[in-house]
């Protein structure tokens, strides 16, 4: 298997369902390799993790989320930063050296960060290979043109692909609008959580402002999620104004960093929320898990958002969701809110009525705690192990 | 025709905020306490700029206040500086008490808190000058006569309050487009005042010192200071000349390689060769001359950037929400009767923690970038945010509504 983030070491979804997706494909009795582009510990015993090391280079280490540069310590103690073009590039080169002492039945690869290196084993093997599509460069560039580069990648690897899984029908349609691959190809396998997974909360929670502040009748809107053009948050600020004018007392803790960061605080200002919104910047831990847990709605709104476990999160931490319909979540979650990124006036309205109704918003928890813990990744390795099967007899990957 | 240089000068240090986060806002109330380490260090800053300002100027001041009984100038100091330097660098607060020890210096009136309340609260404005008032009688044994309000924020409202507090002088910006073809050298009255006296700066002659002496473009560099006082003399109606500065452009902002010291001890000296020439401060420059005529200045200006306004500290949307947000809360924080709280609220007022707000960057960026100590605007926003967060908690603590 190819990809390009494990958990702890994670900038958002994709490692963790790559960690939750090969855990249970372990149970199956799936024998997996997973090759990384960079070193850490991982603490991981259902498969093999190997760092994807060119030759001469003693370690390769992520500076920050995925798309930031790499640094590369090479042998002889030097340094070298690489930016995601180039380690992309060396990604394929590294894993095709490596591949060649190793036999394997099924190449799995996860995004396009990984494609190229795919295609060149499916070449050199002449084996099956499944591209597994989190998101398409429609979905990160916020339905804009997106990156030409990217998107020629995604074209030919997924053409050339023996199969692909998309994470939602949402992502079908886009590999289908965008690239024109047959829907025949394509199959539709959902993320997944484990509840049982779930670390529990403390008693104690860190946002203790928000904690006094509810106690005075205020109320938490929460969003978690890279602050990019992709997550829609300016239309959720443009709905907190709405939402704070009809009622001061509400506040919204935006949890996560992202190139829109400083674009959104100055948006705040200037909408004249400022004081109720709350940055947070990256986080993870406990942090992160009391985020979940202050709410009293957590919103979605992206713009494009092809699974989105996030909700699903929130929901295990006690907090209903409001997420827009065009997520991949919200194919398979029915007691939750549900709006079009673009409208406004519907998001402040749903957000209102949860801020203004208890009752409203412990009834949606109940019912989509329910849902929630239904919910299992092991249908889903089922689904992708019958995959397996389909493209080669007897298959391990 | 006799000439004084009124030299004018500028002491104050902020608490700077730490980095003070979302985490901090509810369980710990420290927000001005940085590691010292820091950037935002309070006390690493305070000691240094005592050891590489404060000390070395006022040394070679007293002695030439001793040496040069003509030789006098005038002082602004604010509440936050005096109490840090009793905190953390009591052998600087002593030369500032030997140095008004000469009976030749002059401390001028302002906001305890360097804040730019006169804008948002005249109650809050008022106690503040008052507290500055207080402090200044305790450590100096002086009562100010003369008002400067932070940053030399000044308009006709400022003036009128002036008057009728009873200052006979006050202290402006010397801007272009409100003298128009007149000259800042002379006394002045603002309009709808009885009493009191306007002294504007002469912000050319000023900043060659303040800001162009080191460098090595400008094309007087470098400034000695016979051929500043023979500019000087040049003028020659002029009354006065307003050189007003910050205090740490003497060794701080000009450092001493520059050769700031050397231009100080000779200035007096070079200066007061011609017996026309003296020295004044501002109450006695005031006592002197008659004022020449009439300043107009309805809208606010200031002594800083290419605007002269207050964009600096309240141009963009960050700084009107922080503002806001904190003067919003006066009536439960006075309310709360909690002195410390109180104080706390009153340190986030001071004017510095709005100017690292400023997003100005590329013709005033560099020189904010200079005096921040955070990486970015929106760091000094959020620090300041999440430290206001904090006293919405400690009202609600206390059981006050927010």
């Amino acid at each position: 298997m190819l990809g390009w983030e494990l958990p702890p070491h994670n900038s958002g979804g994709l490692g963790t369902a790559c960690y939750q997706l090969c855990k249970s494909l372990s149970k199956k009795n799936v024998d997996i390799e997973f090759m990384l582009p960079y070193n850490a510990e991982h603490d991981i015993d259902f498969m093999d993790v190997t760092a994807a090391h060119p030759q001469g280079v003693a370690e390769v280490m992520r500076s920050g989320i995925a798309y930031d540069s790499y640094k590369y310590i090479l042998e002889d103690g030097t340094e070298e930063w690489l930016d995601i073009y180039q380690q992309q590039e060396l990604f394929e080169h590294t894993v095709a050296n490596l591949a060649e002492e190793r036999q394997f039945d099924i190449v799995h690869a996860h995004d396009w960060l990984t494609f190229r290196a795919a295609l060149r084993l499916k070449e050199m093997k002449n084996c099956p290979i499944i591209l597994h599509v989190h998101s398409v460069e429609s979905d990160r560039s916020g339905s804009q043109n997106g990156n030409p580069l990217v998107k020629e990648i995604e074209e030919v690897a997924l053409h050339l692909a023996d199969r692909v899984i998309a994470v939602s029908e949402h992502t079908k349609k886009a590999i289908m609008n965008d690239y024109g691959v047959p829907a025949d190809k394509i199959e539709v396998v959902h993320n997944s959580i484990e509840p049982d997974d779930l670390v529990p909360l403390e008693s104690d929670n860190v946002y203790r402002y928000l904690d006094m502040m509810r106690t005075q009748g205020y109320r938490v809107v929460v969003n978690i999620g890279r602050l990019t053009i992709q997550k829609g948050l300016p239309n959720l600020l443009r709905a907190a104004k709405e939402v704070i004018a009809k009622n001061p007392k509400t506040l919204f803790l935006i949890v996560g960093s992202g190139e829109q960061y400083y674009e959104l605080i100055d948006l705040a200002a200037d909408l004249g929320i400022g004081q109720n919104i709350l940055f947070t910047d990256f986080q993870r831990g406990k942090n992160l898990r009391d985020a979940y847990a202050i709410g009293d709605l957590f919103v979605m709104p992206s713009v494009s958002e092809p699974f989105g476990l996030t909700p699903l999160e929130a929901i295990g931490y006690g907090t209903p969701a409001l997420v827009s319909k065009q997520s991949g979540v919200s194919e398979i979650l029915n007691n939750c809110l549900k709006i079009d990124y673009w409208d406004v006036d519907e998001m402040a309205n749903q957000i209102t009525v949860v801020m203004q109704n208890d009752a409203l918003r412990d009834e949606l928890f109940i019912n989509a705690y329910r849902e929630y813990q239904k919910l299992s990744w092991d249908s889903v390795s089922d689904k992708i192990t019958r995959l397996y099967h389909a493209h080669h007899i007897g298959a391990t990957a | 025709m006799s000439k004084a240089i009124v030299l004018y000068m500028h002491v104050h240090q902020p608490y700077r905020i730490r980095h003070y986060t979302v985490f901090d806002a509810g369980s710990q109330h420290n927000y001005f306490d940085a590691p010292y380490e820091g950037q935002e260090s309070n006390e690493r800053i305070l000691k240094k700029v005592a050891e590489k300002s404060y000390l070395p100027t006022n040394m070679r001041l007293i002695k030439l206040l001793r040496d040069n009984p003509r030789f006098k100038l005038s002082l602004s100091i604010t509440g936050t500086v005096l109490e840090q330097l009793e905190k953390w660098a009591p052998e600087a607060l002593q030369s500032f008490q030997e140095l008004c020890g000469t009976g030749q210096v002059e401390i001028v009136a302002e906001t305890y808190h360097h804040s730019l309340a006169f804008f948002y609260s005249r109650a809050e404005f008022e106690m503040q000058v008052d507290m500055h008032r207080r402090k200044i009688q305790e450590l100096f044994g002086q009562t100010p006569q003369v008002f400067r309000n932070t940053e030399l924020a000044y308009n006709n409202d400022l003036a009128y309050w002036a008057d009728k507090a009873g200052y006979k002088g006050i202290l402006a910006e010397g801007w272009d487009p409100i003298l128009d073809w007149r000259s800042p050298n002379y006394v002045y009255r603002p309009t709808y005042t009885n009493n009191i006296r306007l002294l504007m700066k002469n912000y050319k002659l000023s900043d060659d010192i303040a800001f162009r002496f080191g460098d090595h473009e400008w094309k007087e560099w470098p400034l000695t200071a016979d051929k500043f006082a023979h500019w000087l003399s040049e003028d020659k109606d002029a009354t006065n000349f307003n050189l007003f500065m910050d205090y740490e452009t003497f060794g701080e902002h000009q450092w001493h390689e520059s050769g700031i010291f050397g231009f100080l001890e000779h200035l007096p000296v070079e200066w007061l060769k011609n017996e026309d020439h003296s020295f004044m401060t501002v109450s006695e420059v005031i006592d002197t001359h008659e004022d020449v005529g009439q300043i107009d200045i309805p809208q606010t200006i200031t002594w800083a950037d290419t605007e002269r306004d207050l964009s600096a500290w309240l141009g963009n949307s960050m700084q009107d929400t922080a503002i806001k947000a904190l003067y919003g809360l006066q009536d439960r924080i006075i309310g709360s009767g909690d002195l410390v709280l109180i104080e706390d609220w009153r340190r986030l007022q001071t004017s510095d923690h709005f100017y690292y707000m400023c997003t100005k960057y590329f013709n005033d960026g560099d020189i904010h970038a200079y005096f921040s100590p955070y990486k970015t605007p929106y760091e000094a926003y959020m620090n300041f945010m999440n430290a206001f967060h904090d006293l919405q908690f400690r009202l609600a603590e206390k059981g006050i509504e927010v």
